[in-house]
């Protein structure tokens, strides 16, 4: 008998249940790179078979934030950079959730970084999609983590002396164990790569390129791109770190001269999420620690039985 | 005990325990041992000590432990005091009656030019000023040599002072018959001779801990010692207090007394990151909560360690985190959100001195102010400041129930100096039932009649719901209860909503919480404030956090000495006990407000919330990282209402002014 019994249920999932009523359409600017996103994911969620009360989908702060309010699952629009640690302890807390976070490039490459290069050693079994339109939007246009060097905005009047953040080799430096790229313009491919994202077993990262027409003019519309996995200059193997290195970098480097390379770059083979780590060390319990809180019939241990003789 | 007509302050718990000795005939510093133990860090002071504390508690005697360590990685003076008595101890006392100073054996090098002097035999010289007249002193002559003795002045010291010392060549014994580092025992031997102790509850305590060659050793050494100060010719008069138990005791700390009132509460998720001295609680969790069934975390940083508490709680686990004053910084912006989001969550603050890194192993009450107010926007958190190990526990399954029934942090404000002290508390007081309750929160039969709008979202956020303020939390996986949670300020559903009524509507219902609270522990048969002392006493004496049992002891001998003086102990700082603050400074002529920090923070929240008294209120305040003797308080009332000047000492006495 579990007290949630939202997860797991066999039914068919229409797309259409992850619309809000209270809040439907978006106020994201004509054009935004953010519509896609939210499109794939509700396109995703019923392919993978869960419905929005298995799903918590926790966002940061921003435009990309605003997922949350358009999405209807449980959800948790923190604070700026804190979508990771919430998230991951929620997994922790009841592992049958379906968790997704989710932010901007500034929420997860800047503010978030540390937190996301922890939740990406630790390889909480979750999906994290970054939004990354190269601005801070929300703010009106200052230059953001991804910015290219030499960007200027309000902030870096004569343009950014800084290089870019590698969200893709940062990403995989730290220990995630699914990385992918994946842009707005490219719908299809988008959704495949959150299904996938998704499915996998450990931390999967996927940096959503979302143009932003209204701060970031300049920038490409992430026109034309390429799949890697469909074009025969790139034939690298993805379980290979080693040249999933080669290619992220490669990639990371080429969007900064216009040419857009998207697609599946790092899916590590064998490994176990962190929860299945974190059981076999026997600092875990096996069933969902959430479900304890509704059981009636549950046993809790008291420190008078277990802990005061050390102390007579 | 009440005062004036309305009963306000109902039963303290304090009666309850047996700790509350009232007056005494002989003042408690006159016939306690003060055992105090010296020597380096990374010596075995700490575990030596909290051997002998054990042994002089089977004895049937109760104790009270008081740790001083540096903050360095090896060496530098460290020494643990413990006070045994046949009556409950309240507090480390006035000085010590009897040194065991080991030498720092990883002292550096002195040089003419280094602010560090000796090193090697600060563990003897460094207590001269601290030793009673009349104490014992055993020194380990196999690390000072006569030369040495005669350098730092001992003989005329102990002259002047009455000293009774003896020297044991402690490292000799320990090296003949075990390695050196076992000079520890070697002391605890000497100490058990002068003092006539027997040695079977040290034997015990060696053969629970050890075996095979190293026990053998150990219990060599103890022997071997012990025969050897039974050589000396006994001058001194002091000897170990005689004592019974009427009931089985436990030795434990105030760290202890935290987690194991979490782990009673239901607790079974902690998230933290190392920062001393809150890192001892921390650790107590993560050793226990696998046996528990619990998740414990170590994260990247106390951002992230409030965010997981907060995360392990939105999903259904009662969940705590906390730091020490830096760390608990970096948890402002979680702390905040758990109060918009009406996230319940236990947060733990262990105060050391500040600002910044300041004296990171010494105590302070200094972040009173910081723990209130932190975060932006209005507060609504309860905050409490226990006063000893029993209102540690009590106040922490406490918080756990009021966070979880009301969705609001609550903090846990305590202090190196209760976290690390250890005193004997009867271990039936743990006898009691775990309180798993998630509190506030709905089943899926209960979602299924609860409010949602017309597309089956759940009215979280309502503002028509309950007088009190409270709305029942959905968890995520439960069906019906789908929702937004948000930092915003939001709609019945979650939604981000800036409409004006609503936004009042929020903020009015999110503060009512707080004065339901206030309320309920108002109306509740005990309090979280214990008073102490003749009630009909014109002097009152007001305190916070691990302070009271010491302002307690004072008040004791405060009476014995002719004075008329009363004390109160709070606990609750947020929300604030007005009408019990009332009733005692109503009661009282004048009132001293001791507490360990610079700027009389306690004072001035007790002003701000009462909005008068201010003349009556006068501040004893402390903070050289050292707790307070209760001779101290007693220096320093004296000198308030007698108007003798400033007392001697670090503390300082600062006279009442205006509202």
């Amino acid at each position: 008998m579990t007290a949630f019994s939202a997860i797991g249920e066999e039914r068919e999932i229409d797309r259409h249940e992850f619309t809000p009523e209270v809040e439907p359409q978006p106020t994201w600017c004509p054009g935004c790179g953010d519509f896609a996103v939210l499109k794939a994911l509700k396109q995703a969620m019923p392919e993978v078979g869960r419905s929005p009360e298995e799903v918590l989908l926790v966002t940061g702060i921003g435009c990309s934030g605003k997922l949350s309010s358009y999405f209807e699952s449980y959800g948790y629009h923190a604070i700026h950079g804190r979508s990771l640690p919430i998230a991951r302890a929620a997994k922790l807390a009841n592992p049958g959730l379906e968790v997704v976070a989710a932010g901007g490039d500034g929420d997860g490459y800047g503010i978030g970084a540390n937190h996301f290069m922890h939740t990406a050693r630790e390889n909480h079994d979750m999906t994290y999609i970054v939004f990354n339109n190269e601005i801070f939007g929300l703010t009106k246009g200052q230059t953001s983590p991804t910015s290219p060097k030499g960007h200027k905005s309000k902030t870096q009047p004569h343009g950014s002396a800084k290089d870019p953040v590698r969200p893709m080799s940062l990403s995989l430096a730290s220990g995630a164990s699914y990385i992918a790229r994946t842009a707005a313009v490219n719908p299809r491919q988008a959704k495949e790569i959150l299904v996938e994202a998704i499915r996998h077993d450990g931390f999967a990262h996927v940096d959503f390129l979302t143009q932003c027409p209204t701060w970031n003019k300049d920038a490409k519309e992430y026109v034309p791109y390429t799949d890697v996995q469909d074009d025969d200059e790139f034939d690298f193997d993805v379980t290979d770190r080693r040249e999933a290195a080669e290619a992220m970098y490669d990639a990371e480097s080429r969007l900064y001269e216009g040419e857009v390379l998207t697609g599946r770059f790092y899916r590590q083979r064998n490994r176990l999420p962190y929860d299945e780590e974190k059981q076999a060390t026997g600092e875990m319990p096996s069933e969902p620690l959430a479900e304890r809180y509704f059981d009636e019939d549950a046993e809790w241990e008291r420190a008078a039985d277990e802990l005061i003789s050390r102390h007579t | 005990m009440s005062y004036g007509s309305k009963p306000l302050v109902r039963t303290p718990p304090f009666v309850d325990y047996g700790t509350n000795t009232g007056s005494e005939a002989v003042p408690m510093t006159e016939r306690s041992l003060m055992w105090r133990i010296a020597g380096g860090s990374g010596d075995g002071i700490d575990s030596t000590s909290q051997n002998f504390a054990k042994a002089l508690m089977r004895s049937g005697l109760h104790v009270f432990t008081h740790r001083h360590y540096p903050s360095r990685i090896r060496g530098g003076h460290t020494y643990v005091e413990v006070r045994a008595d046949s009556e409950p101890v309240r507090s480390r006392g006035d000085g010590f009656n009897f040194l065991l100073a080991l030498g720092d054996s990883f002292a550096r090098s002195p040089d003419e030019d280094a602010y560090y002097d000796n090193e090697e035999l600060k563990p003897l010289v460094e207590h001269f000023d601290d030793l009673n007249e009349g104490g014992v002193l055993v020194y380990d002559s196999g690390f000072a040599d006569e030369e040495d003795i005669e350098a730092v002045g001992l003989h005329e010291r102990a002259e002047a002072e009455g000293w009774h010392v003896y020297p044991v060549d402690l490292r000799a014994i320990a090296r003949e018959h075990g390695r050196e580092v076992m000079r520890n025992t070697a002391g605890v031997g000497a100490t058990a001779a002068l003092l006539g102790m027997d040695t079977s509850y040290f034997e015990g305590l060696i053969e629970g801990a050890m075996s095979g060659e190293v026990m053998e050793a150990n219990l060599t050494i103890l022997d071997q010692a012990y025969q050897a100060a039974l050589e000396f010719e006994f001058t001194h008069d002091l000897r170990v207090p005689d004592g019974t138990h009427e009931q089985e005791q436990a030795l434990v700390s105030g760290s202890n007394a935290i987690a194991y009132g979490a782990l009673d509460a239901g607790c079974r998720f902690i998230s933290g990151y190392p920062m001393t001295p809150w890192t001892d609680v921390f650790t107590i969790m993560s050793q226990n909560l696998p046996n528990f069934g619990g998740i414990s975390e170590q994260v990247e940083d106390e951002i992230a360690a409030a965010s997981l508490a907060i995360g392990a709680s939105h999903t259904g686990v009662k969940a705590m985190s906390g730091s020490s004053g830096g760390g608990f910084a970096l948890m402002s912006e979680p702390l905040g959100l758990a109060e918009m989001t009406e996230t319940p969550v236990v947060l733990v603050e262990a105060m050391r001195a500040g600002p910044s890194t300041g004296l990171p192993t010494k105590t302070e009450q200094a972040d009173l102010e910081h723990v209130l107010y932190t975060s932006q926007g209005d507060s609504s958190r309860v905050v409490t400041a226990p006063g000893n190990q029993f209102e540690a526990y009590e106040q922490t399954r406490e918080l756990f129930r009021i966070a979880y029934e009301y969705n609001l942090p609550a903090i846990l404000l305590y202090d190196q100096k209760l976290g690390g002290e250890m005193r004997t508390v009867p271990a039936s007081f743990f006898d009691r039932e775990p309180d798993p309750a998630p509190g506030a929160v709905l089943t899926e039969d209960e979602l299924s009649e609860a409010a949602h709008d017309a597309a089956g979202k759940y009215k979280r956020y309502a503002t028509d719901g309950a007088e009190d303020g409270v709305n029942p939390r959905s968890v995520p996986g439960q069906k019906g209860g789908r929702h937004l949670t948000t930092g915003n300020e939001s709609m019945a559903v979650g939604h981000i909503s800036e409409d004006p009524d609503n936004r009042n509507a929020q903020v009015d219902r999110r503060l009512r919480k707080l004065d339901a609270i206030r309320t309920e522990l108002d109306e509740q048969e005990t309090s979280h404030q214990t008073a102490h002392g003749p009630p009909e006493a014109t002097h009152g004496l007001l305190t916070w956090g691990s302070n009271q049992d010491t302002v307690f002891e004072a008040v004791d001998r405060l009476n014995a000495r002719g004075h008329e003086v009363k004390a109160l102990g709070v606990s609750d700082l947020m929300p604030y006990p007005e009408l019990e603050v009332e009733a005692f400074l109503e009661s009282v002529e004048a009132c001293l407000v001791v507490e360990m920090n610079a700027t009389a923070q306690f004072r001035g929240l007790t002003q701000k919330e009462l909005g008068r008294f201010g003349p009556k209120l006068s501040s004893l305040l402390k903070y050289d990282g050292e707790p307070f003797e209760p001779g101290e308080i007693i220096d320093g009332f004296e000198a308030n209402v007698e108007q003798t000047g400033p007392p001697t000492g670090n503390i300082k006495l600062v006279p009442g002014a205006g509202d």
